[in-house]
């Protein structure tokens, strides 16, 4: 008879609390459905932050893991998005004097897309009749996670509530966008990309630079600017909104 | 490389410092961008700048390694908001079609407003009265 503490159980219990593990499993899911992704010549429902989470979600799942657990391996992979940020620095310096001279355009853009986004939801929410608590946790989904949560708590909501709406904003407008773009026969990809950045943050961002160079750059610019106007406009907005 | 990665990091350390020392609502990393792109922008005035990582190409290419898979970076945080789909879900599906309008929305919103003020601006710089 074999214990608990050798055969394979023993190794699985090891492995599975080693980050190695889930690290791996996090970089080749992605690296699978990045392939995907490019064999699809970069299709918007080939999306491979999409596919990612959850086919690492269903593994979670069948193999009783905890979040936390999982997390510590995926942690080293969550860190690089900080620096990631800053590197939006370098793309942005090299197209500086393309988004210099659309300041204007990105100036008036931002403030009518960032009202945009939190009136739209807003007004949306309170017609489907969901509780207040819900509406102010869901009004700066536009915005990076970070920023968000911060802002849904300062308005007494449940900031997990506003993680999970950010993420599924991300994804959903990420996919959108290209098909919304081209209906409408946008060709414009400095449009294209702040569009992009201010609806759906990193993971729009993400998108549009696997579109193009300049739509990316248009949509950190975006994403940036974003996370500053929402902050400041969102509890003006939901005063006004929700009396 | 190291360099380069290492001088990365201390713009985001710097933008964190900044942003929990003002309290300013915007996050740190966002600071950190506009400290680089300060530095880089400075490069071409100041020699000093010009050694190490900003003169020899390694900020541009540790850059360009991150942001290549930026998509990645998005899968540890997107696994956790699997698993808390039902915070969301418990308040019914239509939730989730109202994330799709509003982002439908302020994509169009937004694009047009992009596209109509860059044209009015063209033809009022392009016509002098």
């Amino acid at each position: 008879m074999t214990s608990a503490s050798s055969g394979p159980f023993a190794l699985w219990v090891y492995l599975s609390q080693t980050p190695l593990l889930w690290l791996t499993l996090t970089l080749l899911v992605y690296a699978a459905a990045d392939a995907v992704s490019a064999a699809t010549d970069r299709h918007p429902l080939a999306n491979p932050v999409l596919h990612s989470v959850w086919v690492i979600g269903v593994i979670l799942l069948l193999t009783g893991t905890p979040y936390p657990e999982y997390f510590n391996g995926a942690q080293f992979v969550h860190f690089v998005l900080g620096p990631a940020t800053v590197a939006l620095a370098v793309p942005l310096y090299e197209n500086r004097k393309v988004v210099l001279s659309a300041i204007v355009p990105m100036a008036v853009a931002v403030l009518v897309g960032g009202i945009t986004a939190i009136v739209s939801i807003v007004v949306l929410a309170r017609l489907v009749g969901l509780p207040s608590n819900v509406v102010l946790a869901l009004a700066p989904k536009s915005v990076t996670a970070g920023v968000a949560m911060g802002i849904s708590e300062s308005l007494g909501a449940d900031p997990s509530i506003t993680a999970v709406c950010v993420m599924l904003t991300g994804i959903m407008g990420a996919i959108i966008v290209t098909p919304l773009m081209n209906r409408l026969r946008i060709t414009d990809f400095r449009a294209r990309g702040f569009a992009a950045g201010l609806t759906a943050h990193g993971i729009g961002t993400a998108r549009a630079f696997q579109v193009d160079t300049v739509a990316g750059v248009f949509a950190g610019v975006a994403m940036s600017l974003n996370a500053l106007v929402t902050s400041l406009i969102v509890p003006v907005a939901v005063t006004l909104l929700m009396r | 490389m190291i360099a380069s990665l290492g001088l990365i990091l201390l713009c985001q350390l710097l933008g964190e410092i900044v942003v929990r020392s003002v309290s300013a609502p915007v996050p740190g990393p966002v600071v950190g961008l506009m400290i680089l792109l300060v530095l880089l922008q400075g490069r071409d005035r100041i020699g000093l700048l010009r050694r190490g990582p900003l003169g020899d190409g390694g900020v541009e290419s540790a850059a360009s390694g991150m942001l290549a898979h930026l998509s990645l970076l998005f899968v540890p945080a997107g696994v956790g908001v699997v698993q808390h789909l039902d915070l969301v879900s418990s308040h019914g599906v239509a939730i989730f079609v109202i994330l799709a309008l509003s982002a439908l929305v302020t994509l169009v919103v937004t694009a047009v407003t992009f596209i109509v003020t860059s044209k009015l601006l063209e033809r009022w710089r392009g016509t002098p009265s």
